[in-house]
């Protein structure tokens, strides 16, 4: 490897933090904008060079400043790191290239250089948890990251943002506070924050009960982060009122990346040295992951609200991710792995829809629908496509992430039937929730002095929205890429189990 | 043309098709319709172009894609798809001069879609036909639903977006609630999905599981509409008739059937089947079908819903034939697409004819119409008289196979039930034939206001010359069908002999 390659790891994290304070200061009309979407194309292009390398068998450890670990910071890229940059990095720079037109709307020029600092800085943080091999630098990106994201959700247009940014805050705080008290305990009888020495370690001690109950606090912390159900109840007006473009980002990767950090946590950690702790991990999630897969989208089904709809979907959608991994299995692991990028895919890509709507048409409650296919068919034809992949038609990313998941499932005997027909019963929640809106928008005649003719999205917004619905298609089609990246992230999370 | 490259030009044809049409549609009418056809010449002759090979016992095959190791995209034209193509492309020629006297004859709107979607459901029926493992089958099969969906709603008003949420939801429910799992199942045990000579499963799955398999199969391919998953399909019959035609009649509900038998033959594999007891129930679902879907259209009123029925108990006649497990039984399966195609395409042109040239939609409106609308309700007798299996119609041929399959298997319940429906076929049909040519038409004083009002046109004569033209020749092929079933009998063989 190469010296530049060799830094690229941490360029992942530099490139948007230090473009935050330079954004900040471009106060011309478009220019923060601009270079925050050149930052992000940047992180874009590192995370895609970072899983060239993977996938060409590089394994990136870079010690920040030098000092090795256990005693300095560590960052590492592995495949479902590489995964989740793709993610989270993807996630941004499409937004911010669909979103300036419609964020524009939404926040006012004098604050717009201040809003796209906290962008940079948000993603900064995102990119941060993820290549941190370090429990006490995930925390410390965590805080910046929620922070920054705090500022993006309360930037929304209706004054009920706030509210909604406010119950966040106080739901992340918690999430991340008792994520730090479980790290404290580890430190207090380890002496170390490297996880990868952490897991070295764990076993010489002689108590494991503190051990333990660091494993409860950070299960509990990170699941309320990931809005795991029943800790989700932040995350669907934390969506609906943010800026649209906020919500495309977010719905991507804020949560999957907190999930990101539980596995890590949980299967390096925790399963190679608490004796039977992978059937508490699995017994505790998967009815979790039920529930929320039958609750949420049944929330979904009667939801009148465009994006809590889809708000809720995700609340769902993160049920299949956990349980995949709660069958701790290595097809329903990469199961789970590859539901964090298909359904960044489509619920991105749904966002995005809903963003080329929210241009012409205010409210975005079902019945404010009527008529948007003639007004708008391109977006309605990619909000259906899309729609698809949510619910996992073939020929879509969505379904792929389906196959995947029942087939780990069948492979668990009696057990596995129910997880099937959950699977099965959710997914046909999905075709009522996404018909719901489809027959809204194609069968409901416009309301009276809603104007005529057509009015689509401005053009870009339209193209990266088309973009990302063929990338769904596309994925469907020819899914190598994820699935190598999360079978080999599966085969490593398992390596530590005995 | 190689036949990997004329595989390969029997899907893109028609998806092209629906670019052309789109286009098209831009500019004019007539170039749009002139698309249609030039696509619908132009993919039959294609799709023919193959069935030498496949008859020498060749099976052109390509590779599209891999999504997993193991799991493919890819086409391979056996003899029973080859048949199905043949049918779906050669109809759909015809079905194309029909709708175009239809939809003009009825002014209908949005003309540019609904030919765009018809040509783009063709792609997936054609994929189904030609898929070569369970995953192109479901990928194909959930496109043809989809591509359906627009035109089962194409008036848009409330009774057919309902009518439509039925269609969707039941198609839906039942292909991802129960055949997805089914087709993941079988990956799971076999390891692979190919259809292969002979099936893939025995040996991998034994006892009560066979049986719960093919339920899952039987009753999660809905579109096969075996009851109680039927319900599809009477609500479909609000699109236009041209959609009921060839869709309702021939590509969807035979890709359902089609997809059952390439189950039976290629998964489980006959003998299998044959030695399984606990696969006997599917043909008690089929005969249960068969009788209550009959009695069902004793009762209807509506012409197009007593076709709809018709129908349902005329596919769960390929079932029944496939479900006994014989050889000559399997060969009546296959016929019986190709003769039940041919007759129920020819009767909902038919009802489509009646309803453009007089807007009646019942049948107690058909008094004495046969004098009206003599190649009309000529064709419909043809039809009907196929649908009950008197010769010299394609009925005849299929049902004769069946009963020899079901005489070879000593079964006498699938005897019993033939007999029982060929019975209650004449029930529904024979009273309609004889209403149309020797009722006097109705001139009631008073009713003429009534059916003023009701829309219904008392003067009238043919439908538009396309409509009559089509529906001529659809009963002509009826007819053709008895005499000349020579190679739809060889392609048939040739799965038959392929059974180990």
């Amino acid at each position: 490897m190469s010296v530049e390659a060799y830094h690229l790891a941490v360029l992942q994290v530099v490139v948007p933090l230090l473009s935050a304070p330079f954004v900040v200061l471009l106060r011309p009309r478009g220019l923060a904008w601009a270079a925050a979407s050149a930052a992000s194309a940047m992180a874009f292009a590192i995370a895609v060079s970072l899983t060239a390398g993977v996938l060409s068998g590089d394994e990136y450890r870079y010690a920040v400043g030098g000092w090795a670990a256990p005693y300095g910071i560590e960052i590492r890229v592995d495949a479902l790191t590489s995964l989740l940059l793709l993610v989270v990095t993807g996630a941004s720079l499409v937004a911010l290239l669909a979103g300036r037109r419609s964020l524009d709307v939404d926040i006012d020029d004098a604050r717009q250089p201040l809003f796209y600092g906290a962008w940079m800085l948000a993603l900064a943080g995102l990119a941060g948890i993820v290549v941190s091999a370090d429990a006490f630098n995930i925390f410390v990106f965590m805080e910046v990251s929620s922070l920054a994201s705090y500022i993006l959700i309360a930037a929304g247009p209706n004054r009920r943002a706030l509210p909604a940014t406010f119950k966040y805050l106080v739901m992340g705080t918690i999430g991340a506070t008792f994520y730090l008290i479980g790290v404290g305990l580890i430190y207090m009888m380890t002496g170390t924050l490297n996880l990868a020495d952490m897991a070295q370690r764990v076993h010489e001690v002689a108590d494991q009960r503190p051990v333990l109950a660091a494993a409860g606090f950070i299960i509990v912390g990170l699941a309320l982060k990931a809005a795991v159900f029943p800790l989700h109840a932040w995350l669907p007006n934390a969506y609906t009122y943010a800026p649209h473009a906020v919500t495309v980002f977010l719905a991507a990767c804020a949560t999957k990346v907190q999930i990101y950090v539980l596995l890590r946590f949980d299967f390096l950690v925790f399963q190679g040295n608490l004796p039977g702790h992978e059937f508490q991990f699995s017994h505790f999630l998967m009815p979790l992951a039920l529930l929320a897969i039958l609750l949420a989208s049944g929330v979904a089904m009667m939801e009148r609200n465009l994006k809590r709809l889809l708000a809720y979907s995700s609340v769902a959608q993160i049920g299949y991710i956990m349980l995949g991994v709660s069958l701790l299995s290595a097809t329903g692991l990469s199961a789970g792995i590859i539901h964090i990028f298909n359904h960044a895919l489509a619920k991105g890509a749904l966002f995005l829809a809903v963003a080329c709507l929210g241009m012409h048409i205010q409210g975005l409650r079902l019945g404010d629908l009527a008529g948007a296919a003639k007004r708008m068919p391109w977006t309605m034809a990619a909000f259906v496509i899309a729609g698809l992949s949510l619910i996992g038609i073939p020929g879509t990313a969505g379904f792929v992430s389906k196959w995947l998941l029942i087939s780990a499932a069948l492979a668990e005997g009696s057990l596995g039937i129910a997880v099937v027909a959950v699977v099965l019963i959710g997914s046909l929640m999905a075709v009522v929730y996404v018909w719901r809106v489809v027959e809204a928008a194609y069968f409901q005649s416009p309301q009276a002095g809603s104007p005529e003719g057509r009015h689509e999205a401005p053009p870009m917004l339209l193209v990266v929205t088309w973009a990302a619905v063929l990338g769904n298609v596309y994925f469907g089609l020819a899914p190598g890429l994820p699935i190598k990246l999360s079978q080999a992230a599966a085969a490593s999370l398992l390596q530590h189990l005995p | 043309m190689s036949p990997e490259a004329a595989i390969l030009a029997a899907i893109l044809l028609p998806a092209a098709g629906t670019l052309g049409i789109l286009l098209a549609g831009r500019f004019s009418a007539n170039l749009r319709e002139a698309v249609t056809l030039t696509t619908s010449v132009l993919l039959a002759a294609n799709v023919l172009s193959l069935l030498p090979d496949v008859l020498a016992g060749a099976r052109p095959a390509v590779h599209i894609a891999t999504l997993v190791p193991g799991i493919d995209i890819a086409f391979e034209v056996e003899p029973l798809g080859m048949l199905f193509a043949i049918i779906a492309s050669g109809l759909w020629i015809v079905n194309s001069l029909y709708s175009i006297g239809y939809m003009r004859g009825n002014n209908e709107k949005h003309q540019t879609r609904f030919y765009a979607f018809f040509a783009l459901a063709i792609v997936a029926a054609i994929g189904v036909a030609f898929a070569a493992n369970l995953f192109t089958l479901y990928l194909f099969y959930e496109a043809l639903t989809l591509s359906t969906y627009p035109l089962v709603t194409h008036k848009g008003d409330e009774n057919s977006v309902r009518s439509a949420r039925v269609y969707l939801g039941l198609l839906l429910l039942t292909s991802i609630g129960l055949f997805l799992p089914a087709v993941i199942w079988t990956y799971g045990v076999a390891g692979t999905g190919d259809f292969t000579d002979g099936g893939i499963l025995a040996g991998h799955i034994a006892g009560p599981a066979v049986g719960l398999l093919l339920g899952l199969y039987a009753f999660g391919i809905g579109k096969a509409a075996i009851m109680p998953v039927h319900r599809w399909l009477p609500a479909a019959m609000v699109a236009p008739t041209p959609v009921s035609a060839l869709l309702h009649a021939v590509a969807v509900v035979k890709a359902g059937v089609f997809s059952i038998l390439k189950v039976i033959f290629y998964v489980f594999g006959v003998d299998f089947l044959a030695a399984t007891p606990s696969a006997d129930w599917l043909l008690y679902a089929a005969a249960f079908t068969i009788l209550a879907a009959s009695l069902v259209a004793l009762r209807q009123q509506n012409l197009k819903r007593l076709l709809a029925y018709s129908t349902c108990s005329q596919l769960s006649y390929v079932v029944l034939a496939a479900a006994l497990f014989k050889p000559l039984a399997e060969v009546g399966a296959v016929l019986h697409i190709a003769a039940h195609a041919f007759a129920k395409i020819t009767l909902f042109f038919a009802a489509g004819a009646i309803y453009t040239a007089s807007k009646k939609t019942e049948v107690h409106q058909l008094r004495g119409i046969g004098r009206r609308m003599p190649w009309t309700m000529a064709a419909f007798t043809i039809g009907a008289l196929s649908m009950i299996g008197v010769p010299p119609t394609g009925g005849f041929i299929s049902k004769w196979y069946l009963l020899a399959g079901a005489y070879e298997a000593d079964n006498y319940v699938a005897m019993a039930t033939v007999v029982l429906s060929t019975a209650l076929n004449a029930g529904y049909f024979l009273p309609i034939i004889v209403l149309a040519w020797f009722a006097r038409e109705e001139a009631a004083p008073g009713s003429v206001g009534a059916a003023a009002a009701s829309g219904v046109k008392k003067d009238h004569g043919e439908a538009p010359f396309p409509a009559v033209l089509a529906l001529t020749i659809t009963a002509a092929l009826t007819i053709a069908f008895f005499f000349f079933h020579q190679p739809a009998l060889q392609l048939a063989s040739e799965i038959s002999m392929g059974l180990p």
